[in-house]
């Protein structure tokens, strides 16, 4: 075979075969693990927040091709974002940055937003000085 | 990089000589059987020769009972949709086992939103029914038994010759989807007591294009698709020619090669799975295990803490086709269905690979896929969150339970809120 087909586009294709931000956080500032009840994957990202920054964000995911691809590129999108940009991130930012993902696949983006979301809410209740004033800490 | 297909349930490449007997077809032999000149009549010719070809390979008492359809699918209607309505004034009741191909499920469930009923048999964890619940399902108003010959996931052998001495007792109509055994394990209808049985070359090195469903006299069938008179008036519609007639060498070809392709797939079957064993912890063979209940030519693999379609996309990156029966692979986002039946955890049904081996395959192949899957393993486990809190006890394996840590499932609704379906 000459030509070389893949299921999902050359940036997916990439994140997953080699994703940015692979691991764990050691004294992680937010933890977050979300599950996909439509298929069974499961996605945890991990954050280091200083100076009210994620100064590093980390993935490990159990899931399909674009489960892996989608947490990689969140947790590239975050980094260096303040709480609050990062609790308004998109899982549409996932899915334009990867260049688009099959519709049966959005999923994984959302799931990415979520777990982002998890590990922000999971430093905010540890640090709720933190929370902007006036704005109730997510639900 | 090697190349390994390892899908060949999916299809197989045509033989050479099969690829040469099909081409006058396209050029010169052209006609249409059904066409009263020359050219239809060379054409015709070459049908009945291909009928005698396939009749052979399944043991049927003539030719006649060959027709032939577009593809295995559309002769698993034929068979399921085509008795049912010919024996509706008898009895609307139908049974099939649980496990059967979505061409088979799929139509039966059509039949019930037109009013038909069906009693679906359960299977044991291997995948194997049980004669005597099929027998306990029948009612006076069966009319229809439809049971697969092999599993397409699991490769298990159903106990067809039971089952068909139980439906020729009560008189009812026995179908057998052979799609997964034909050419890779012996077939005899009249030894089965099947009065219907379909299959297509294009899983034993012919062409894809055709459908064979065997039809005897005993099973009363009206047709489906409708038209001209081909195929006595069972269905109409112009024959794929090259393709039936390719279709037919490789049936003579693979009954003449049946016991060499069968050797050398389980000898394969055996490497593989001993590799794959020996070298990678926490993964499970799913189904019978290889013997009498099994085809030479299937795996079905779950590899715990990690999923089935991130290894399938890193097997075909290295070279490696094959298949996987996780949510994530298919369009509904559900596990395969016979998974589910065999009681499989729902994390390990997440985590599954479908192998099927081909006379090709070589021992060099197997040692190839075992190697470059051990590091498949160890990349997406390193990746897996599932596999780090399983070596600090915050969740237990399925496959060799330490007794630390909860249950993936248990974890998995924690975490999402629900229970994974």
């Amino acid at each position: 075979m000459s030509e070389t087909y893949t299921l999902y586009n050359q940036t997916v294709m990439e994140h997953f075969m080699n994703p940015r931000n692979m691991g764990d956080i050691k004294d992680a500032d937010g933890v977050g693990e979300v599950g996909a009840a439509a298929c069974g994957d499961i996605m945890k990202i991990s954050l280091k927040i200083k100076d009210g920054k994620i100064e590093d964000a980390r993935f490990k995911t159990f899931g399909c091709g674009s489960a892996i691809a989608s947490s990689s590129m969140a947790t590239e999108l975050i980094k260096g974002r303040s709480i609050d940009e990062a609790m308004n991130f998109s899982n549409q930012e996932v899915v334009d940055a990867l260049g688009g993902l099959p519709p049966v696949k959005i999923h994984c983006s959302v799931l990415a937003e979520e777990a982002l979301k998890a590990a922000l809410e999971d430093y905010l209740k540890k640090h709720p000085e933190m929370a902007k004033k006036g704005e109730a800490v997510a639900a | 990089m090697r190349q390994v297909y390892l899908d060949h349930q999916a299809s197989t490449p045509v033989l050479p000589e099969v690829f040469d007997a099909m081409k006058p077809f396209f050029t010169e032999a052209f006609g249409n059987p059904s066409s009263l000149h020359q050219h239809g009549l060379r054409v015709r010719d070459a049908l009945a020769k291909a009928r005698s070809q396939y009749a052979a390979l399944i043991n049927a008492e003539s030719p006649d009972d060959i027709i032939f359809t577009s593809d295995g699918t559309e002769a698993a209607n034929l068979a399921i949709k085509g008795v049912a309505y010919a024996n509706q004034r008898k009895g609307t009741h139908l049974v099939v086992c649980e496990t059967e191909h979505p061409s088979v499920v799929n139509s039966i469930e059509f039949l019930e939103k037109q009013g038909f009923t069906c009693t679906r048999v359960k299977v044991d964890r291997e995948g194997m029914l049980n004669p005597e619940d099929v027998r306990a399902a029948l009612t006076d108003k069966t009319t229809l038994i439809a049971v697969h010959h092999v599993n397409h996931d699991i490769g298990t052998i159903e106990p067809i010759k039971e089952i068909g001495k139980i439906a020729n007792e009560k008189g009812i109509a026995f179908y057998v989807d052979a799609e997964a055994s034909a050419g890779w394990l012996p077939i005899d209808v009249q030894a089965m007591g099947a009065n219907l049985l379909s299959f297509s070359p294009h899983r034993f090195y012919g062409p894809k294009g055709v459908g064979i469903l065997y039809r005897n006299r005993k099973a009363r069938m009206v047709s489906v698709i409708h038209g001209g008179v081909q195929e006595g008036g069972r269905r109409a519609g112009t024959e794929n020619v090259p393709a039936i007639v390719g279709g037919g060498l490789a049936a003579e070809i693979a009954l003449r090669e049946m016991p060499e392709r069968i050797a050398h797939t389980a000898r394969l079957q055996k490497r593989l799975w001993d590799g794959l064993k020996s070298k990678i912890a926490y993964i499970k063979f799913n189904g019978p295990e290889p013997g009498p209940k099994r085809v030479s030519t299937n795996l079905n693999i779950s590899t715990e803490f990690i999923e089935g379609e991130g290894q399938l996309l890193l097997c075909d990156m290295n070279g490696i086709a094959v298949a996987s029966g996780s949510s994530c692979v298919s369009k509904s986002l559900k596990i395969s269905h016979v998974l589910a039946a065999i009681g499989l955890d729902h994390a390990l049904a997440q985590g599954n690979i479908i192998i099927s081996l081909g006379k090709d395959n070589t021992e060099e192949d197997m040692d190839y896929v075992v190697e470059t899957f051990v590091k498949i393993v160890d990349k997406l486990r390193n990746m897996s969150p599932m596999w780090d809190e399983f070596q600090r006890g915050i969740i237990d394996s399925v496959i060799a339970p330490t007794g630390r840590g909860k249950s993936f499932s248990e974890h998995a609704a924690a975490v999402s809120g629900k229970a994974a379906h």
